[in-house]
């Protein structure tokens, strides 16, 4: 299917290519430093699922919008334009890290560019995010708040009551619960009362869709129309994006619960390949330019990794830092 | 004796109850078709079928609940979180059901169930993923809790657990899980509320339970080697307390430290310290001392989760403290 592209600017093309591909290579990064035991505890990567992040946050003016997720976070905090030497540092649990190395891979944040984290327990950030939108209508802003969070959160109850809240109180939230399949090693199917989580919004008289998450002019359509009936009606929405982790739920996860050929499926969807035949095919750009653009993400990635690997560890007197302000 | 893991003898505990009692059902995330995130549950599921051990949805306050709701009714459920700290989100149906229906009942409806799951501080994961929460269920009368730190005890005190009457909260730890220790071969009941002395000893009583009995049997070896004879109380039950097992110890030596990976403010060890000084108060020859977690959040950095917790040099120099050793 040929999309016509031409709604879209070349630069948001670009940048949304840009930010899946450092996305990608960053976490391929991170996963090579926790083989060679730079980093520690739980890695949860983002790989196949880049085009939710970048995707959605694309719609965002971070000055005024803000975003929450769980513990799967390092594609939504470089979506949300965060330095990566800051996020490798806090990987390797370093004093330049954006956390101060108190934080790791699970708790990246950053006040100033509206990443609320980084949230380790399964669905326990959701009220976080209405909480925010009620301070934007308390003080009638722009904004409109982004909550992520997976296919494991969506029935925990802090969801369903979280979801009444918003529109009762009529919270400017778009609920995006990425559908990666797996609750850990948990086939989604198994343990909900419905297959499709965007009717789950109904009983709350909260609009839902599915989206394609391997597309990610698909969610940037989707979470765009979202993100304006937000803003200016204050209404929530949920939407499920189905996507697709090729990594395990963490690095000590082999992921035997699923097939070999289910993987191969979703790889030969991938989002960047997707993108980028796209980008090809309508002369925004050449694969010579592709290729430019790889490798210096590639390098970038490396820099990050040096600087993590060259940054100081924290002081011994930071441990009583930070309990109260 | 047979040498096996911590992990192996809970497993095994959880066979022989099913095997014993078709009321024992288990029940959590993950424990079914994945063999529990730790692999405790590991083949429960071949064994005994999806009817009673049952894969959840990530739903730790409604699955308690449910597993309340069928102990009150006469089943045995034993309940696994795949860790306390996200028992953290089942805690008012822990407290104010599990905890409080036989009270408020009358002594009518009893609820038999076990709650189990690795507690406390772990390695590289952080503020929401590594704390020690034995204080907070201590706190609640009408519950047992139980902490073994060997592959026995963690054995027989399971299958007293299940087959208590009452709530059980048992405290495990991801680090112990791959621990070693010898089993008998044949069944074997360690009754909640003994402590067990692990090290004879004169000069100071080093008292503890968990996971921190490892440092604590270390730091007798090491204060051994300088002249200090250590006697070493694992506790295994902080509800009920086996309050006389710390009186005699007390008087044995007349000194103390607790040590506990708590925070310190309001838990196990600040109340074990009151008890002293309640009801041994004339034994003592110095001040009971507290090792504990600091009073942080744990810290992600390696060095900085090290520094929070119970360490060998922390205890030895908690016994120089009690002992008035000055250090070179």
């Amino acid at each position: 299917m040929k999309k016509d592209i031409k709604k879209y600017k070349p630069e948001l093309l670009k940048k949304m290519l840009k930010q899946m591909l450092l996305i990608r290579r960053f976490e391929e990064r991170a996963a090579q430093a926790y083989g060679l035991k730079k980093i520690g505890g739980f890695l949860h990567l983002y790989i196949g699922q880049e085009a939710v992040a970048a995707g959605s946050i694309a719609n965002l003016d971070l000055k005024t919008d803000y975003v929450y997720t769980a513990y799967r976070d390092h594609g939504h905090a470089i979506a949300c334009g965060m330095d990566i030497n800051s996020l490798m540092a806090e990987l390797y649990g370093k004093a330049t890290g954006c956390s101060r190395g108190k934080g790791g891979s699970m708790h990246f944040f950053d006040n100033e560019k509206h990443f609320m984290g980084g949230n380790g327990i399964v669905g326990a950030h959701i009220p976080l995010a209405a909480g925010t939108a009620l301070k934007i209508r308390y003080n009638n802003e722009k904004g409109v708040v982004l909550c992520f969070f997976g296919d494991g959160a969506i029935h925990q109850g802090s969801f369903h009551e979280t979801l009444n809240l918003t529109k009762i109180w009529n919270l400017p939230v778009v609920f995006i619960c990425e559908n990666n399949q797996y609750g850990m090693g948990t086939d989604f199917r198994r343990v909900s009362s419905v297959d499709d989580f965007s009717i789950m919004g109904q009983s709350y008289g909260i609009p839902g869709k599915q989206v394609n998450g391997m597309d990610i002019l698909d969610v940037y359509d989707e979470v765009g129309e979202a993100v304006k009936r937000a803003k200016t009606e204050n209404t929530p929405t949920l939407l499920e994006i189905k996507t697709y982790r090729y990594k395990g739920h963490s690095m000590s996860d082999p992921a035997r619960y699923r097939t070999k050929e289910e993987l191969e499926e979703y790889k030969n969807q991938d989002p960047i390949l997707i993108l980028k035949s796209i980008l090809l095919e309508n002369n925004v750009m050449t694969e010579e330019e592709f290729q430019n653009l790889d490798k210096g993400i590639k390098e970038q990635v490396k820099a990050s990794a040096d600087f993590a690997e060259q940054s100081s560890e924290p002081d011994l007197n930071s441990l009583y830092e930070d309990v109260l302000v | 004796m047979a040498i096996i893991t911590y992990r192996e003898a809970l497993r095994q505990a959880l066979e022989e109850e099913m095997d014993r009692d078709k009321n024992v059902i288990v029940m959590g995330e993950e424990v079914a078709q994945y063999n529990g995130a730790y692999k405790v549950t590991k083949g429960l599921l071949d064994t005994f079928g999806e009817k009673r051990v049952i894969d959840t949805p990530i739903t730790e306050e409604g699955f308690t609940g449910v597993a309340i709701g069928a102990a009150l009714a006469g089943m045995r459920p034993v309940v696994e979180w795949m860790t306390f700290n996200f028992s953290i989100q089942a805690m008012d149906q822990v407290f104010n059901n599990a905890a409080k229906m036989l009270y408020m009942s009358g002594g009518q409806i009893n609820v038999p169930i076990v709650f189990r799951g690795p507690n406390g501080p772990a390695e590289f994961l952080g503020s929401q993923h590594s704390q020690a929460l034995a204080s907070i269920y201590a706190h609640f009368p009408g519950l047992k809790v139980v902490s073994p730190a060997t592959p026995y005890d963690a054995k027989g005190l399971l299958k007293s657990a299940i087959r208590d009457d009452n709530p059980v909260v048992f405290m495990e730890a991801e680090l112990m899980y791959s621990w070693e220790g010898e089993v008998p071969e044949g069944e074997y009941l360690i009754d909640i509320g003994k402590a067990d002395l692990k090290k004879d000893g004169s000069d100071v009583s080093l008292i503890t339970y968990g996971k921190p009995l490892r440092i604590v049997l270390e730091a007798a070896e090491q204060l051994k080697k300088s002249g200090v004879d250590a006697e070493v109380l694992d506790l295994r039950s902080l509800r009920p307390l086996d309050e006389e097992a710390v009186l005699q110890t007390v008087r044995k030596t007349n000194r103390v430290v607790i040590i506990d990976e708590s925070w310190p403010v309001a838990s196990m060890a600040s109340h074990i310290g009151w008890f002293i000084s309640k009801y041994a108060f004339d034994d003592l020859d110095a001040p009971v001392e507290l090792v504990t977690s600091e009073d942080v959040p744990m810290p992600y950095n390696h060095n900085l989760e090290l520094a929070a917790q119970p360490s060998v040099e922390k205890i030895i120099k908690a016994v120089n403290t009690v002992l008035y050793i000055k250090e070179a």
